[in-house]
């Protein structure tokens, strides 16, 4: 192959997605994958390829974490910086890695060579510290991968020729019940589907009490049947299924593990969906950390396209279209709200919209479009098969089925485990190896959850109790419960997307008042600042995130008041910086040091 | 022309004062209507409401939510001006005035300025919060228009603006969460390199002081200013949107 100049990848890039302004996300990703980074001659190109006003793709570009308008460098190594992580001894790691390679956090070296810098969660906690080089993932750091890591950076050695074992990511999978443990056939669901009629798929989904699986809970039945019976608009009335697979919530990896070994069972899921609410198209939006899955689904796409489970008259049935597409996300946590995602997938910023109206009226390309996550569509399929009353036998009486969690933290045996809703706490410690004498909390359905203390370890994970999407972090009692909260407090920060004021400024002032607070400036009054921001945030946020953008603090404040305290200076006012620090400058330049130059003796004399 | 159904009154209650209303108002254009005024900065009639400021914040039947992208129903019950929602609207205002780079005494919108005069009429004595001090340039580029990004607000007024009434796009926005900006639209960035004009609606409609008109500063001095007369929740003038059916306080 002829090697492309930049016009000609440019030029390829925008062919292959059809000038389509709504493909932008994945014509910036692909162009950057190619060129390494997106300069405004390139923007510009685009801009005119796609005919939308330059601003609008610099504003896309400017929106992802994943995107670059500046160089990076020719290895970009970026560090997830989930608690789990720090956990495992990430800060430390990554110290080590700029040391190595000269350079500071979050700058590109002078040679051009590489930068270090740090990400929200990428969704490999029980494999931790994990990396993204050029966006490939890379699990379990340590002192010597670092090292080995440094040497291949340094000697230019290409991603490609790097040790495979860096590359592996295991699923897990420590407990299997009727998801993971299914001896479903490749088309089975699709095959009972298409011989009932789309109606009496959706009451066999209705009579599941099946609800989602991202967090929220909403009844997918009712979903479904809210898209089905709204009617498209404009001269092209369609209706669309998109899987949410944008999986940003820190310490969740189940859908991961999901599209690693049950991938069928996800696309026919999409596939049964589709069947009952009349679309053709549906969406895989995958998270950019998940770009090495690509691959993979795609050939698993390709495979059910010539095994006529996807594509024209599905099944041999008449009229029965439809075809998935994957849209990778390019790192942005707010994605996975419904509205966000949908904006991201018309190559938009990820901005929540207005709601209502609701995307099963008003979605895709304003279009009546059913979001549903990964495990809901996977579920949805096992429903096809075996029936809604089947699946109601198990669970609870407001949660049926089955919920696979996300466990990370200090635990033996991290992984994915598979329960009947219902299941306690302290049954989940006991079998991930956490000894319940040594847990201190459990975070619940990640930082946007609920943070749990040891009394609490009885309640059941479910809608009555517990709702989660997945995530289940353990902190043993030698952790400060502190640092977990002003972990959080950074990522909420770094993952507002900045359409309301309360959010976008208070997430920022929350984060400074957690640093203040860790740097040793903190007082009483500093916490009530935090309560104070949490009220305006649950009254005035535009969507979920403003709405749980302190619950970390609000509950470790509730439950670990001791680690706040101890860290506090006063119980009065404390300024958050150092006076006397301040004039240390002025100190230097006079070249004075003495008793007298300082504020604290200056007090001491006048005392 | 009206396309909206008058025949019918059909009215709600914000803080007790009933508020007629034609279907697919608001609550904040009812209100305005009324002339009950309810504090806004991103919401401008002649545009699609945007909902971001969340000044418009009221209690709706007991729920709060922005008056500006909720529609109006007959009976419903709206609490605005009470203690609680004011004490939010000055948190709010003090978040808005820590973001940017705001210094009034050196600022010639003073007294023309939204975000002054909100600050003035709820009762805002100080920034309360930390500085953020954000480093963002001027661009001075253009011969009859100065851009001093310092005092943005991101109410998004000015973009809508140049989309929906100059269809020049001039204006977008870049960044996410607290390094969210406004840029424009020009491969060097800079507005002497677009189609922007003095005369645009987007020339005419910032709030604050981004969008200046040069050589104009101090035309009218400090002092005798719009909002040095009388505060900004008595100064409703009447002014019809496109449906003709709202009053707003007309533009400083």
């Amino acid at each position: 192959m002829s090697i492309q100049t930049p016009l000609e990848t440019i030029d390829a890039v925008l062919a292959r997605n059809l000038d389509n302004p709504t493909r932008l996300i994945q014509i910036l990703r692909e162009i950057q994958e190619a060129l390494g980074w997106l300069s405004p001659e390139v923007l510009a190109i685009v801009a005119r390829g796609i005919r939308l006003p330059l601003a609008r793709v610099k504003g896309v570009a400017g929106f992802y974490s994943f995107f670059h308008t500046q160089p990076m460098g020719r290895y970009r190594v970026l560090w997830s910086d989930n608690v789990t992580d720090r956990m495992l001894g990430s800060t430390d790691l990554m110290s080590e890695m700029c040391k190595k390679l000269w350079l500071e956090p979050g700058r590109v070296s002078e040679d051009g060579l590489a930068s270090v810098a740090t990400t929200s969660c990428t969704g490999m906690c029980d494999q931790g510290p994990a990396i993204l080089v050029n966006y490939r993932a890379i699990t379990r750091l340590n002192s010597q991968r670092v090292t080995h890591i440094v040497d291949l950076i340094r000697s230019n050695t290409p991603l490609t020729d790097w040790p495979t074992e860096f590359f592996q990511i295991d699923d897990n999978i420590r407990r299997r019940d009727i998801l993971l443990g299914n001896s479903i056939q490749r088309g089975d669901a699709l095959r009972s589907a298409t011989q009932q009629s789309p109606l009496a798929i959706l009451e066999e989904i209705k009579r599941s009490s099946l609800r989602g699986r991202g967090g929220a809970g909403f009844s997918t039945g009712l979903k479904l049947e809210a898209c089905r019976n709204a009617r498209g608009s404009g001269s092209n009335p369609e209706h669309y299924v998109i899987c949410n697979a944008d999986e940003g919530e820190p310490g969740t990896f189940k859908d991961r593990v999901l599209l690693t070994t049950q991938a069928d069972l996800v696309f026919e899921g999409m596939t049964v969906a589709a069947y009952v609410v009349g679309a053709r198209r549906g969406f895989l939006y995958l998270r950019g950390e998940y770009r090495y899955l690509l691959d993979s689904l795609e050939a698993v796409l390709s495979r059910r396209r010539a095994d006529r489970l996807l594509g024209h008259n599905i099944l041999e049935k008449d009229g029965f279209d439809f075809d998935i597409e994957i849209h990778l996300g390019a790192g942005a946590y707010i994605c996975g709200e419904e509205s966000a995602l949908i904006e991201s997938l018309e190559g938009k910023r990820g901005i929540p919209r207005i709601r209502p109206p609701f995307p099963v009226t008003h979605g895709y390309l304003n279009q009546p479009t059913s979001v549903n996550n990964v495990e809901t569509l996977a579920a949805a399929a096992l429903i096809s098969v075996k029936g809604g009353d089947w699946f109601r036998t198990i669970g609870t009486a407001k949660s049926s089925g089955t919920k696979v969690l996300s466990i990370s933290g200090d635990c033996d045996r991290p992984g994915i485990y598979e329960y009947p809703f219902g299941v306690t706490v302290a049954e989940v410690l006991a079998d991930c190896g956490a000894e319940l004498s040594k847990t201190q909390a459990v975070q619940i359905s990640g930082p946007s959850g609920i943070c749990i203390s040891a009394e609490e370890f009885k309640r059941r994970i479910g809608f009555e109790d517990l709702p989660t999407a997945g995530a289940f972090m353990v902190f043993n009692t030698q952790r400060d419960m502190f640092e977990v909260a002003h972990n959080f407090s950074h990522f909420f920060a770094h993952e507002s997307c900045g359409f309301c004021t309360p959010c976008r400024v208070g997430t920022t002032l929350l984060k400074n008042c957690m640093d203040k607070i860790e740097a040793g400036h903190g007082s009483e009054y500093d916490i009530n600042e935090i309560f104070k921001i949490n009220r305006l945030l649950q009254t005035a946020s535009h969507c979920g995130l403003g709405h749980t953008a302190c619950n970390p603090m609000f509950d470790t404040l509730q439950k670990f008041k001791p680690a706040y305290e101890r860290r506090l200076k006063s119980l009065a006012f404390e300024p958050a910086f150092d006076l006397d620090e301040t004039l240390s400058q002025a100190r230097q330049m006079t070249g004075r040091d003495d008793a007298a130059a300082h504020l604290e003796s200056n007090a001491e004399e006048n005392s | 022309m009206s396309l909206v159904d008058n025949s019918t009154s059909i009215s709600f209650l914000i803080d007790g004062e009933e508020i007629p209303f034609v279907k697919g108002q608001s609550i904040l254009q009812a209100a305005l209507a009324a002339g009950k005024y309810i504090p806004h900065l991103c919401y401008h009639p002649e545009f699609k409401p945007n909902g971001s400021c969340k000044l418009c914040t009221v209690k709706i039947n007991g729920r709060p939510g922005a008056s500006c992208i909720t529609q109006a129903e007959a009976g419903l019950s709206v609490e605005s001006d009470t203690p609680e929602i004011n004490d939010k609207r000055r948190t709010l205002l003090q978040m808005l005035l820590v973001e940017g780079n705001h210094f009034c005494p050196s600022c010639e919108k003073s007294g023309n300025c939204m975000l002054q005069a909100l600050a003035y009429d709820l009762g805002v004595m100080s920034p309360h919060f930390p500085q953020i001090f954000p480093v963002r340039l001027v661009d001075a580029s253009h011969s009859d228009i100065l851009l001093d990004f310092n005092r943005c607000i991101l109410c998004e007024i000015c973009v809508r603006a140049s989309d929906e009434v100059d269809h020049k796009n001039v204006f977008a926005f870049s960044g996410r969460g607290i390094t969210k900006h406004l840029i424009v639209n020009a491969e060097s960035g800079r507005l002497a390199d677009t189609d922007f004009l003095a005369t645009d609606k987007a020339a005419q409609v910032c709030p604050v002081g981004v969008i200046l008109p040069k050589r104009m500063g101090f035309t009218i001095p400090i002092g005798r200013r719009k909002f040095d007369e009388r505060p900004i929740s008595e100064q409703m003038e009447k002014v019809a949107d496109a449906a003709g059916i709202a009053i707003r306080e007309s533009s400083p």
